[in-house]
């Protein structure tokens, strides 16, 4: 199996140890999208990126240009870049933050222009120390070279680039959230309306709020042009996107591929990219788009990465994470191991949330450890539907004709994190009913070793 | 000390001149104030309550609500090793069983000599190179048994793990950003290009 090569868009120059550092950066095209896009009209850079087609790549998937398109008619308005990257399975924001900095900040710089924003935030999490500094020497070169600060490059258009970071709470790459965080309060997730930040955002004050990725895209949609994106990859999967590969492959790793010009199958089992599952195993299932994002499994190999045939079958491409296991793995286990994050990462305004989460990882982890009871199967069913009710999405099973429920759910807190606890607990319990069984009628782990 | 020196508060003051409302900057303030004692005190909670336009309660609030924050002497070494799914699938509990037993602690707790405290971390973005850990946030990647006995092994000599400098906890802060060159309160941004038709300037 082989899969053609995917235009470097994001990435190009990731095989660039010296990236991160303005001379290098400016000698490969550097803030050249910068430069073209303050010769534009805002409205017709927002013209360009609604033509690339560019979505987000924080997990929502919302489209980059109409998200632009929906900010009030008010100032001040600011831009966040969302860089608080923690979703289990994740690690493209930070490698594009420690080794191309500067492709974060210009294409912040351009997100600004094209909205007349005020200031710029760069959210980056706080346990990502390198990140923080590679970002704050880019900063500081850049305010010294031109780039940012007042009268960029001559153009007599002026903003300030304000790098901010966290200390330690998934819950803050929730953008409301973020936005708490970042005046200074907890990371409690507004309530919705209004829905967008574009609306109400910091200091209720009109937001705009992009992933990492999704803005180090903008640089080289400026530099080509919103058509020459859209024409790479197909279907809803336009453009090129980072898919972060980990787990049970024999490479690990971050890969930019045209995602609408290939399946799970290429991306896992391709020598060019995950290379195929460690010897001697096989698959058992994956996550396709981050600890979020209900499992699939074998029979779901050969979907093609475009969120309309993903969504079908009951999940997301969200992140873009895929986490692999194999045969060796206990799906209790792996399961519980979700649902503990989540459960821990509540920030406790919702009921259902906290003490749905706690409860779901409690009742799990004595299933694990041999103490369950065939009654928990459906009282953690019971327990995910105070959080989601409805049918909750999940994949096919070709083997016993079980049809997909499809994306997305329905939940009953104020925001994802209570329903992500139920889709890894739901997507095992599905799949892998006689996996749970046995631990109860065993009375232990019958997988035993856990690595 | 526990209130910010006089030095710190000039950094404050300089931090909280990057945002347009001075209680944004609670979080960096929090983490100025972990740098210079290892911990969060109550008296630096007051004093970035009064340095932002915040309560000391609000302040707390916040330091309490996110895990960087420390409420106690912790040690110079944070170890945190991840056990999210990908580590976990990869040994992370092996890894981290292993750390325990080389320290002599369990993880949640600081080594009598104030040396070490190991932690256990959510996913930490770097699922690539799993099993992970960190030393006071600084990575290191595909960590084995003996890989940690020769991190804890530099440590302990005073040597650079794996040639890896590692800044105390808390320091986080080590570049000096630029101040900002556009009035905080300011209300629209230059028009650079005349305004299209139709669109009011
Ligand atoms: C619980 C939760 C965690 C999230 N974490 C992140 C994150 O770490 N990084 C991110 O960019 N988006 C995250 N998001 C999505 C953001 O809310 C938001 O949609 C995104 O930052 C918008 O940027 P985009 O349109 O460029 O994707 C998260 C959402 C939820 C509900
Ligand atoms: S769903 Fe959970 S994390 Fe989200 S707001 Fe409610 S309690 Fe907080
Ligand atoms: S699971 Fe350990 S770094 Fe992501």
């Amino acid at each position: 199996m082989s899969v053609t090569a995917s235009q470097s868009v994001v990435f190009a120059r990731m095989g660039d140890p010296e990236a991160h550092t303005i001379d290098r950066y400016v000698a490969t095209g550097g803030y050249e999208g910068l430069r073209r896009a303050l010769s534009m009209k805002p409205e017709d850079i927002e013209a360009a990126t609604t033509a690339s087609t560019l979505t987000g790549r924080g997990g929502a998937g919302f489209a980059t240009g109409q998200k632009w398109s929906l900010l009030a008619d008010a100032y001040p308005r600011y831009v966040v870049v969302n860089g608080d990257e923690s979703e289990p399975g994740t690690f493209k924001d930070r490698q594009l933050m420690e080794r191309d900095p500067h492709q974060v900040i210009e294409g912040a710089l351009i997100t600004a222009y094209a909205v007349r924003a005020t200031r710029v935030f760069l959210y980056v999490r706080g346990e990502m120390a390198l990140a923080q500094e590679r970002i704050g020497q880019a900063l500081v070169d850049a305010y010294a070279k031109g780039y940012v600060g007042s009268n960029i490059m001559g153009s007599g258009w002026s903003i300030d680039v304000v790098l901010h970071w966290g200390a330690g709470a998934y819950v803050v790459g929730e953008e409301t959230a973020l936005l708490e965080s970042l005046e200074g309060k907890r990371a409690f997730p507004r309530i919705k309306p209004p829905f967008y930040p574009a609306a109400k955002g910091l200091y209720y004050q009109p937001t705009i709020v992009n992933n990492v990725e999704t803005v180090s895209t903008l640089p080289w949609i400026l530099r080509h042009s919103g058509e020459e994106y859209a024409a790479l990859g197909a279907g809803r999967s336009t453009g090129t996107r980072i898919m972060c590969v980990s787990g049970h492959v024999k490479n690990p790793g971050n890969y930019e591929v045209e995602a609408g010009n290939i399946t799970f199958r290429d991306l896992i089992y391709a020598p060019e990219l995950g290379g195929g599952i460690r010897d001697g195993h096989t698959i058992k299932a994956f996550v396709p788009g981050g600890g979020s994002a209900p499992w699939l499994f074998e029979d779901h190999l050969d979907l093609t990465l475009d969120p309309g045939p993903v969504a079908a079958e009951g999940t997301m491409l969200g992140s873009g994470a895929v986490v692999v296991m194999d045969d060796s793995t206990c799906m209790v286990r792996a399961a519980w191991n979700l649902v503990r994050f989540y459960s821990h990462e509540s920030c406790g305004q919702c009921t259902p949330c906290r003490e749905g989460g706690n409860w779901m990882e409690k009742i799990m982890w004595r299933i694990e450890n041999g103490a369950g009871r065939m009654e928990d199967l459906d009282l953690l069913l019971d327990v995910g539907q105070t959080i989601s009710p409805g049918s909750f999405p999940h994949a096919s099973n070709k083997a016993t004709g079980l049809e997909a429920t499809p994306w997305p759910y329905r939940m009953t807190t104020i925001c994802f994190v209570g329903p992500s606890a139920v889709v890894p607990m739901h997507s095992a319990l599905t799949r892998f009913r006689d996996e749970f069984v046995a631990h109860i009628e065993q009375g232990s782990c019958p997988v035993g070793a856990h690595a | 000390m526990a209130r910010l020196n006089a030095q710190n508060v000039e950094r404050a003051k300089a931090v909280i001149r990057r945002y347009p409302r001075e209680r944004s900057a609670t979080i960096p303030l929090l983490h100025l104030a972990q740098e210079q004692d290892g911990y969060i005190t109550p008296e630096a909670m007051e004093h970035i309550g009064e340095l932002v336009g915040a309560t000391a309660a609000e302040v707390q609030g916040v330091a309490t609500f996110y895990e960087m924050f420390k409420h106690e002497p912790v040690g110079t070494y944070l170890i945190g090793v991840c056990t999210n799914l990908s580590c976990m699938i990869l040994g992370a509990e092996q890894v981290l069983e292993h750390t325990e037993k080389v320290l002599g602690i369990k993880a949640g707790s600081t080594t009598v000599d104030g040396m070490f405290t190991i932690e256990e971390m959510q996913c930490l973005a770097a699922c690539g190179g799993a099993p992970c850990l960190q030393v006071n946030y600084r990575y290191f990647e595909n960590v084995t048994d003996e890989r940690v006995d020769g991190i804890v092994d530099a440590l302990r000599n005073g040597r650079d793990p794996e040639g890896q400098s590692i800044p105390p906890h808390g320091t986080l802060s080590n570049i000096t950003l630029p101040a900002p060159t556009t009035p905080a309160d300011r209300e629209r941004p230059e028009e650079i290009h005349p305004a299209p038709q139709g669109v009011e300037s």
